[in-house]
């Protein structure tokens, strides 16, 4: 279960997505996710589609690896899709009992539907062409103008990293401790709900202790290694503003400055 | 010969947790490490080792007397940076000493700190990688390596630094055989080679063996110095402090005892032969 | 208590771009009282095997028989299994969360259902079978012992359920000479006054060759030697190629022998070596 989610995960390629300054595609992302709620009209969607598909090509990734990524999310896609089409009034198609399926519901529940799937692909795009370390980078360098007004860009990149490098390492341990426990004797499946949050005491304190051991050694580690913050730091790769972002940039702008003119001034 | 870590005195206490107490791990030790030198540290569990590794790279500082790192006082903390990037660390739990989730981003680390320049980082790399012979695996994430590849890993970082002596404190405790000879051979070509001094801290006394020098700590204080030969023929001394000698120099102690005039210095295997096959 | 394997194959991530053959139908055999050394290096399946032992880990086919009991069958209860058969992993200080040390132990004989008295006496027990003074560490937390204590604290944990199998993922990884050998030692004692069986995994040849009645050797998912120690060691040239390494004792011999030495070559103890050294010296 954990492994199918593509969300997050980086697809290694060589494409012109991938070799994109982070910060473009950060920004890009966000710009995409705006254009989704601004759209009002089914017919808008071709907009993004279109520009979906071309990143998409461009990238590499082939297309069933980003649909494995809505799998996991199944549930929350069905959840919107039906609360809009049975809780819209409007004209009645089809009832079944007190459930009541509208004209408006289908068309919202599509809508909203289409809206959603749309996002996580594009923002799984996002994940897979950059690399985790890019991803934080940018992040840094998009924050950086904030430090002034108390925003730690650089902790929150350095934290990011750090999670990244670390969550396999827990998730591993903490099978590591299940099983010791298990035996034990400990029974982590059964009982009632109050009985299996009291079964976990003896899985969640040994990963505490051994959470808090480990960040004090990478913390000892990270000073030997003269760790001061970010002050005065350089990057192996400095992340370079080149023709392709400027491209980039001016296509995503465009099919921005079209979806906000149509949401505006022509619908 | 010049000292490239120089200690004079050191005491370190600290407050014990249970009862707020003030504990002494190391009482006045003096010892100066020689440049391009292989020293082994050897000491029971709590015998202070490990406070001292840490005296050697300002990760702690003395609460009396003093050391100098490349002639720097580690008190002095406009040297902070000098020392640590003069004295490398590395630690038990190749896990806990990584910092990003691709091998060449983590050796990167340590020269981004430092403040260098992109295109020397890159360089460094590249060489640190080779030096430790994990090149092919600059791409890759530290937690699908094995436990021998992760401290390599961990050595390279350090060594992007370029520091001119490595502290390590039992590299290889946590390394299955394989791991363990892979990063003892590491050790050994960084000190061959590339003329790095080595302090290493251990439980093996097979690794100590291989040192030049090797130094037994006792209850905070230096309780026997000298080459591994003048350390480990004094068998029943070590055993008193809870250590142990190697596997073949039990086997001349025993025979000496049967009345054998076995050399009280032998070590390893080849030497035993050796002797009984003169 | 005898364990039977049969058969035995187990996949990790079966139908994935990574699948591998963990366990490639293997078969082992334990009898009651047995001490049992297995080798092989890491990712040779060891692990994968010892936790099928006791039901951590269920094959994707073949059977697994304690007392003639087969212990895949779907009905059979977990608890009951994880009773007869005790599993101490690697760093197993790292599972301690108790508050004191009496309740950390205690905490599997009370998952077994047991009445207090009972608990009582088996946590007694324990921590004296590991060497540990009952009333100086019942009531400290185990997070305020030394390392070698805490290590001790754990492995009684599993005791306490007394296994009638016993089996020790490299006990004593990471411990200083002194706590190794002691470690070692209260192994070696515990196996005498309880007569359980024990299964030692372990990558120190020294040990294994001095504790095991059985030696089983693994490689690639299969055991590829099994048998007394003077039998496995026989295979010595096919046990240095898979990359594993030879009692030291042996080593010695070996290297005597390649001098021209009239030694014994299947020497496997340090003293069995020291007698034949003293009688080559006395031949002289």
């Amino acid at each position: 279960m954990l492994r199918d989610i593509t969300l997050g995960q980086y697809f290694p390629g060589e494409s012109f997505i991938h070799k994109l300054d982070p910060r473009v595609k950060i920004l890009a992302t966000f710009i995409f996710i705006i254009e989704l709620f601004l759209i009002s009209e089914f017919i808008q969607y071709i907009w993004v589609v279109l520009f979906l598909v071309l990143v998409i090509t461009a990238s590499k990734v082939p297309l069933k690896f980003m649909l494995k990524g809505l799998r996991p999310l199944m549930i929350i896609i069905l959840l919107t899709f039906g609360i809009n089409i049975f809780m819209t009034k409007g004209e009645i198609l089809w009832s079944l009992g007190p459930l009541n399926i509208t004209r408006e519901g289908l068309h919202q529940a599509i809508f909203m539907g289409s809206r959603l799937i749309l996002l996580i692909i594009g923002s799984s795009v996002l994940t897979l062409t950059t690399k985790p370390i890019k991803l934080t980078d940018g992040i840094e360098k998009l924050l950086n103008p904030f430090k002034k007004i108390g925003v730690p860009a650089h902790e929150l990149a350095m934290m990011m990293t750090i999670a990244l490098r670390f969550i396999p390492t827990l998730l591993e341990e903490t099978d590591k401790i299940m099983k010791a426990q298990m035996a034990r004797g400990a029974d982590f499946e059964s009982g009632n709900l109050f009985k299996r949050a009291k079964s976990l005491i003896p899985l969640l304190v040994p990963l505490f202790i051994s959470a808090f051991r480990r960040a004090d050694e990478l913390a000892m580690a990270m000073e030997a290694r003269c760790y001061r913050g970010g002050e005065n730091r350089t990057r192996m790769y400095e992340i370079v503003f080149h023709k392709r972002d400027f491209v980039a940039s001016t296509v995503t702008l465009s099919v921005l400055a079209l979806i906000v003119y149509q949401r505006f001034f022509y619908y | 010969m010049s000292h490239i870590i120089e200690i004079k005195d050191l005491t370190f206490e600290y407050k014990r947790e249970e009862d707020g107490k003030s504990v002494k791990a190391l009482s006045g030790v003096n010892l100066n490490i020689e440049k391009g030198s292989f020293t082994a540290v050897i000491g029971h569990n709590g015998s202070g080792k490990s406070t001292l590794a840490k005296n050697m790279n300002a990760l702690l500082l003395p609460s009396g007397g003093k050391v100098y790192v490349k002639g720097y006082d580690t008190a002095d903390e406009s040297k902070l940076w000098d020392v640590r990037q003069a004295a490398g660390m590395v630690f038990q739990n190749p896990d806990n000493q990584l910092v990003s989730a691709i091998v060449e981003d983590d050796i990167a680390f340590g020269p981004e700190n430092l403040g260098i320049a992109s295109d020397e980082i890159i360089r460094r790399v590249k060489g640190s990688l080779e030096a430790v012979g994990m090149y092919e695996y600059r791409k890759k994430a530290p937690h699908l390596l094995s436990g021998g590849q992760k401290q390599r890993i961990a050595i390279a970082g350090v060594i992007a630094m370029r520091p001119e002596c490595i502290i390590f404190d039992e590299p290889t405790a946590m390394l299955d055989p394989h791991g363990r000879k892979e990063v003892m051979d590491t050790i050994r070509k960084l000190n061959k080679e590339e003329g790095i001094t080595i302090i290493l801290i251990t439980h093996f006394m097979e690794e100590a063996a291989l040192a030049d020098r090797v130094i037994v700590i006792d209850d905070g204080d230096i309780a026997i110095d000298g080459t591994p030969k003048d350390v480990f023929v004094q068998v029943e001394k070590l055993r008193r402090i809870g250590l142990e000698v190697p596997i073949i120099t039990d086997l001349a102690y025993r025979l000496r005892k049967q009345g054998i005039d076995v050399p009280i210095d032998i070590i390893t295997a080849e030497e035993m032969v050796n002797y009984l096959c003169q | 208590m005898s364990v039977k394997v049969e058969n035995v194959t187990h996949i990790y991530h079966e139908q994935m771009p990574y699948e591998t053959i963990a366990l490639d139908k293997v078969n082992a055999e334990i009898e009651n009282g047995e001490f049992v050394g297995i080798i092989g290096h890491t990712g040779s399946g060891k692990s994968t095997l010892i936790q099928h032992l006791n039901g951590l880990l269920k094959p994707k086919s073949g059977k697994i028989y304690i007392n003639g009991v087969d212990i895949t069958e779907k009905r059979i209860k977990t608890v009951e299994i994880r009773q007869k058969i005790g599993l101490v992993f690697q760093y197993p200080e790292y599972q301690l969360f108790e508050e004191t040390v009496f309740k950390d132990i205690a905490f599997g004989p009370s998952n077994l259902g047991l009445p207090q008295s009972e608990i009582e006496e088996r946590v007694y027990n324990a921590i004296s079978l590991v060497g540990l003074d009952y009333d100086e560490v019942k009531d400290k937390s185990p997070f305020d012992l030394s390392g070698g204590q805490k290590r001790r604290v754990a492995i009684a944990g599993v005791i306490a359920m007394k296994p009638e199998v016993l089996i020790l993922d490299e006990p004593t990884a990471g411990l200083d000479p002194r706590g190794h050998m002691e470690i070692l030692n209260m192994i070696k004692k515990m196996h005498k006054i309880e007569k359980n069986s024990v299964i030692l995994v372990s990558h120190n040849m020294g040990d294994i060759a001095e504790l095991s009645d059985k030696i089983i050797v693994m490689e690639k998912g299969k055991i590829v030697l099994t048998g007394s120690p003077g039998e496995v060691f026989k295979n010595a040239d096919y046990i240095e190629n898979i990359g594993l390494g030879l009692p030291p004792a042996m080593i010695l011999m070996r290297m005597l022998k390649q001098k021209g030495k009239n030694v014994d070559t299947d020497i496997l103890k340090i003293d069995q070596a020291e007698k034949q050294i003293l009688e080559l010296l006395r031949s002289k």
